[in-house]
């Protein structure tokens, strides 16, 4: 119930801002035809407005949502995808993949050294593959000997 | 007799040694893929897609690869239905009814066989019916203008939802967001910006194989994460096989009938693979009768529905290459790719890129063949990987995810955007808004908007133009009762799966 009441409150606030958007897109040059820029977009608002609004009043059982524990698990799983991104340029594929593969099935339940073994194998592997199978070049970072 | 003509042409382009080789590749991943319980066919296309982008394959071979991963999940999934009583993928549920019953008995080897047996006669009776049928859809399909194929992008969001979709509206709002995506960035035909916030990475839109990847994948790999199922599940054994000649010719029948009710509802908007095997299932169940044990093991219910499923995928391509209007989530991200190629599908395909479409036509036949004997000798290997455990399984899978966004644009930020649709993904999953519809409204948008524009440009800003002939009203009201007949007879429908699937529950209960 819940769940889908706060979709549907988001989705109208959606709906209303991408709509007041549209209509303040300028005419575009050469004038105003029987579509323009803003038509479809008006279009979806009023769409997404109504079902929205539909989803307020009749919304559906809530699925069961997991606990804190479990929602701080997924953030943190966000957080390790999120620097895995943030290192990957800067310290190169192999240290930053060996840590996010690593840190993952640790979080999933591996013990910390097959973990580990995990992270280093599969980036060691999939490094070659792509640089000299592939050729497709990831950056080597701070590994870099060249 | 042309159809045939260009059927050999197609052989041409498929049989090169390169081909042949992608295939192959294609077949293996794609039945792992299927294999693997958490790693749909639509995911793992999805995942492969960037891949074959910066490999610069060509388009020939990018598709012949990513349709015999397609076809190739669709034999996988058997795989785990029948040795671990879990689906691998969604179209599979129906499979374990009678399959890992078999495998219980000791009779593992005879029920995959069977099933590899059946999938395979399943899969070459739809990609016939997909050589008669799809050019003279195709032909037709020429009689559409602008007006029609608008009702059309309306009739393909208003039937994605299932005739066993709860919640209608929930896919209307999943259509919408979808939609409200594809109009981010600059106009194509006003050359106004639109919702790009003065953002130069926005310029040129999200792209959609960011968003079918952070939505399948990585929310995938956080549902993982929720259930904590890291450990995997223990198989049942394999035993050595003992399959006779009567065995097969036994299901023959079954696999037949199963065929053309699959490719049926793989064609018709709305139904889709896991209808296909549900219908095939119940069908000859009703057939056989009391004759059969069914739900005891019964070879025939692992028949039924493998080739139900597998002619259901192959038919889901009709409308896919005819219309450009994908029909199931597999189809939607196949239809990604021939996007990003810059592959129009729709009628104009046929003629246009004879050689491309009758080559990836030809490639399913070849495929097929080389899953058969793939699937056959070859299974103890597929079932040495699958006892591999989520917990390893799940990281690499994302990080072959990640790896195939960044090596298109080496950009960070497309990783981030990957990550948010992540979690975008999951609460709308948690929130049982289907992701499909997202998908299809990323890809369909522009091309929706612009058809929307040539027939009010034709009509010179008259509106009752897109409902002005025969063929645009059929389609709004085929449209319209798409939307309208999951009220009616989705309960019904619904139910019986639900009483199916809590068969499936009794045997894990009473161990």
């Amino acid at each position: 119930m819940k769940g889908d009441r706060i979709l549907g409150i988001l989705m109208l606030l959606l709906a209303v801002a991408y709509g007041w958007e549209a209509s303040q897109f300028p005419e575009p040059f050469g004038g105003a035809e029987a579509v323009g820029p803003e038509t479809f977009p008006l279009i979806l608002a009023a769409l997404l407005g109504v079902s929205s609004l539909y989803l307020i009043v009749k919304p559906d059982a809530d699925q069961p949502w997991p606990g804190v524990r479990t929602l701080l698990d997924l953030g943190f799983v966000l957080v390790v995808l999120a620097v895995f991104a943030a290192m990957l340029a800067p310290v190169g594929f192999v240290i930053s993949t060996t840590l996010m593969v690593g840190v993952l099935s640790w979080r999933m339940g591996a013990r910390p050294l097959p973990a580990g073994l995990t992270g280093v194998g599969c980036a060691l592997v999939v490094y070659l593959l792509f640089n000299f199978v592939l050729e497709l070049h990831l950056p080597a970072g701070i590994l870099d000997l060249s | 007799m042309e159809t045939l003509n260009y059927l050999l042409q197609g052989f041409a382009v498929a049989l090169t040694p390169e081909h042949l080789m992608f295939a192959a590749i294609g077949a293996i991943l794609g039945t792992l893929i299927g294999a693997l319980p958490g790693l749909g066919p639509a995911n793992g296309v999805a995942i492969l897609i960037p891949l074959a982008f910066s490999l610069g394959l060509s388009p020939a071979a990018s598709l012949i690869l990513l349709t015999s991963v397609y076809s190739g999940a669709m034999y996988g999934g058997r795989i785990s239905s029948i040795l671990l009583n879990i689906p691998g993928d969604e179209p599979a549920m129906m499979t374990t009814l009678d399959g890992y019953p078999m495998a219980m008995k000791g009779k593992a080897a005879e029920a995959l066989a069977i099933s590899a047996v059946a999938s395979f006669i399943g899969s070459l009776l739809a990609t016939i019916g997909l050589i008669i049928l799809a050019p003279i859809l195709a032909r037709f399909a020429l009689h559409f203008g602008a007006a029609e194929y608008f009702a059309l992008f309306a009739l393909a969001f208003a039937t994605l939802g299932g005739i066993t979709g709860k919640n209608q509206v929930k896919t209307v709002v999943a259509a919408c967001i979808g939609l409200m995506i594809a109009t981010v960035g600059v106009d194509i035909s006003t050359g106004n910006q639109r919702y790009t916030f003065d953002i130069l990475e926005l310029y040129e839109g999200v792209d959609f194989i960011i968003a079918i990847v952070g939505l399948f994948a990585v929310s995938e790999l956080l549902f993982f994460i929720e259930k904590h199922v890291g450990e995997g599940m223990a198989a049942a054994k394999l035993n050595k096989l003992n399959l006779k000649m009567g065995d097969i010719l036994q299901v023959l029948p079954t696999s037949l009938r199963g065929s053309v009710l699959g490719f049926i509802s793989g064609v018709l908007p709305g139904a889709g693979a896991s209808l296909g095997s549900f219908i095939s299932y119940t069908l000859e169940k009703r057939i056989v009768g009391d004759k059969g044990c069914f739900g005891e093991g019964d070879p025939r219910g692992v028949a039924a529905p493998e080739a139900g499923n597998n002619a259901a995928a192959n038919g889901a391509l009709v409308p896919m290459l005819t219309l450009g209007v994908p029909g199931s989530g597999t189809t939607a991200v196949l239809l990604a790719m021939l996007i990003s190629l810059n592959i129009q599908p729709g009628p104009m395909l046929f003629t246009q890129n004879a050689e491309l479409v009758w080559g990836v036509i030809a490639a399913l036949l070849v495929g097929n063949l080389m899953l058969l004997a793939l699937n056959i000798p070859m299974i103890g290997v597929f079932v040495k990987l699958l006892s591999i455990p989520p917990k390893y399984l799940m990281p690499v899978v994302t990080l072959v995810a990640a790896v195939g966004i960044y090596s298109i644009s080496n950009s960070a930020l497309d990783l981030y955007f990957m990550v948010a649709f992540g979690l975008g993904g999951y609460l709308l999953r948690k929130l049982e808004v289907p992701l499909v519809p997202v998908i299809l409204g990323m890809l369909l948008g522009p091309e929706m908007e612009l058809n929307l524009r040539h027939a009010l440009t034709i009509s010179d800003g008259d509106w009752s133009a897109l409902f002005s002939s025969g063929l645009s009203i059929t389609i709004w009201s085929l449209a319209i009762l798409g939307l309208a007949l999951p009220y009616i007879i989705g309960p019904i429908l619904r139910r019986r799966m639900e009483k199916a699937r809590a068969r499936l529950e009794v045997p894990e209960e009473s161990d």
